[in-house]
């Protein structure tokens, strides 16, 4: 709805965008600012922090605890993992209920989504319990496993809503012309569906990535990823701001680049097919 | 296309995913039904046997409880009414031209990608923190008595904290469906002689109440079961207990999983609750 206004009106805009937008991000800013300090000049005034040395310092330190890569290693594994685990379960679901509807469809769909309200904490000690039976407590199996379960209804939907929006003349026609079924998905469907099954999978990697009530219930210090090794900076002997903010960047970076590539998909997404 | 072989291969297809759900759900639901009715302490003595509805009373009747309801509403409510209000403001902000707009959407969406320890842990150490956090030096540079925000003003921190997070997200939603609006009709209203907030109440408004409804339930879920923002600020302390954070700590704290379990149950169903609504609105969409 984007209309034409006047240059004065533009200008008002525009400052008033800009300076809105200054303090809703400027908590990040500040950390980034923090993370080039040394511990002594992080807790001074900020026009102190501002005009101080800059320094690598405290990312070197950061780095050279061993466990930061070790957690890294971690979050990337369970993100990946359950992501991709999701969308190979994801996909011939979501395939099959948008090219192949039945009767139950919708029901099975709805059902999908009333899974991803059960509130976590309502389950916890049986998955507790159920991971201590395993012996996966600890494990990034487990995590994986359960952060694919929570962002199942969320793939199958997103998969969904795109794979729907697939002509199905276009398969029709394909077969026509005597094509198999094999090669009618992998040569006229799976291009078609490809940007699809990549914004389902950045945006899950994104939930996967932050997902911070699991991870910090079922973990410990092998498994634990980036939002618990984080926590254990909450502490008050952890607190360093210049590390603290160092640590932090290193572990929203990846995600906060894959997020402002992934927005649209984020509204698609979150809001079940909603609002597009 | 729907053939009888191809009916049976859909069915294989779906089959992985029902499955797993389905276990999902089932076992670890049952279980907690299960333990809600026992008088269940692993650590001090296991299984005491079934104690009937009595963990469900105690839960309710417990010193914890009705605070823990009135803080869930308060950081809840909160949340929504600012989180909404705010959201409908930048959007209406952002759809009108300006310079840099690009710049301008990815600054206001990023606090959404900060996970939620980091989110906390910034906020409760480099802004919050009464001696050498950003809002102390602010204080003391306008002369005024450095805040205790995280034990004096609890609640309002947590708030604070929660809608920073959120915000980009109600923002986002209400945007996109500011976006779809035909702007004739606004420009028609216009030549009407509709003043702007006319124009606001009569047609946006109403244009956005399904995208507004859906962002209240949406948050409303995922408000809930806020988790690690209080787990690293406060864990719980100076009044910010929701009932998810009493249900964590009855049940892996002070390991009393029976009464926990039948916490648990309250929980879901809350849950439910505002689930119904929520799939009202997704089941509509899916018809058209």
């Amino acid at each position: 709805m984007a209309r034409t206004v006047t240059a004065q009106r533009k200008i008002l805009n525009t400052a008033l965008s800009w300076t809105l937008a200054i303090i809703i991000f400027f908590p990040i800013f500040w950390i980034l600012v923090l993370s080039f300090k040394t511990e002594g000049d992080a807790i001074r005034t900020p026009i102190e922090v501002l005009t101080s040395a800059w320094t690598l310092e405290s990312y070197s330190i950061v780095q050279e605890r061993s466990d930061y890569l070790k957690h890294f290693t971690n979050s990337v594994i369970i993100a990946l993992g359950s992501t991709v685990l999701g969308i190979i379960i994801g996909v011939p679901a979501a395939w099959s209920m948008a090219f192949v509807p039945s009767k139950r469809t919708r029901g099975i769909l709805m059902w999908m989504l009333s899974t991803k309200m059960l509130p976590a904490v309502g389950v916890l000690y049986p998955i507790y319990l159920i991971f201590i039976e395993l012996g996966i407590l600890d494990s990034r199996t487990g995590l994986v496993v359960i952060l694919m379960l929570m962002n199942l209804p969320i793939i199958i939907w997103m998969l969904y809503t795109y794979f729907r929006e697939i002509p199905a003349e276009i398969l029709e026609a394909a077969r026509m012309d005597g094509a198999s079924l094999t090669s009618e998905i992998l040569y006229v469907l799976t291009p078609m569906a490809v940007p699809g099954i990549a914004s389902t999978l950045l945006l899950n990697i994104i939930l996967a990535w932050n997902e911070a009530f699991w991870t910090l219930n079922l973990t410990a210090a092998k498994a634990a990823p980036l939002t618990a090794f984080i926590a254990s900076y909450s502490s008050p002997e952890g607190l360093f701001f210049a590390k603290l903010s160092a640590a932090s960047v290193m572990a929203i970076t990846p995600i906060l680049i894959m997020g402002w590539f992934s927005q649209k998909q984020l509204v698609r997404g979150l809001t079940f097919g909603a609002v597009k | 296309m729907s053939t009888k072989h191809s009916r049976s291969l859909a069915r294989i297809m779906v089959a992985p995913a029902v499955f797993a759900l389905l276990v999902w759900m089932l076992i670890p639901l049952s279980m907690t039904v299960y333990f809600s009715f026992k008088k269940y302490l692993p650590l001090r003595g296991g299984d005491l046997g079934w104690v009937g509805f009595e963990n469900y009373s105690r839960f309710l009747s417990s010193s914890s409880f009705w605070p823990a309801v009135g803080t869930t509403i308060f950081i809840v409510g909160s949340v929504l009414l600012i989180t909404v209000i705010l959201g409908i403001l930048i959007a209406l902000l952002l759809d009108q031209p300006i310079w840099g707009q690009g710049i301008v959407r990815i600054m206001i969406i990023a606090p959404f990608f900060i996970m939620p320890t980091v989110s906390g842990l910034i906020w409760k150490n480099m802004f919050m923190d009464p001696t050498n956090g950003f809002l102390a030096h602010l204080w003391r540079a306008v002369g005024a008595d450095p805040v205790q925000w995280l034990s004096h003003a609890s609640l309002a921190s947590l708030v604070t904290i929660i809608s920073w997070q959120w915000l980009p997200f109600a923002t986002l939603i209400l945007l996109t469906a500011i976006q779809s609006l035909d702007s004739e009709q606004l420009e028609a209203a216009e030549m009407d002689g509709a003043k702007p907030i006319g124009r606001f109440f009569f047609i946006i408004l109403p244009h956005l109440a399904r995208a507004i409804t859906v962002v209240i339930l949406i948050q409303t879920i995922f408000l809930l079961s806020i988790f690690a923002e209080i787990f690293v600020t406060t864990a719980g302390a100076f009044g910010t207990k929701t009932l998810t954070y009493l249900i964590f700590q009855r049940v892996l704290e002070s390991q009393n999983v029976g009464l926990g379990s039948a916490g648990g149950v309250y929980a879901i169903i809350l849950a439910n609750i505002v689930a119904i609504f929520l799939m009202r609105i997704v089941g509509k969409n899916l018809d058209n």
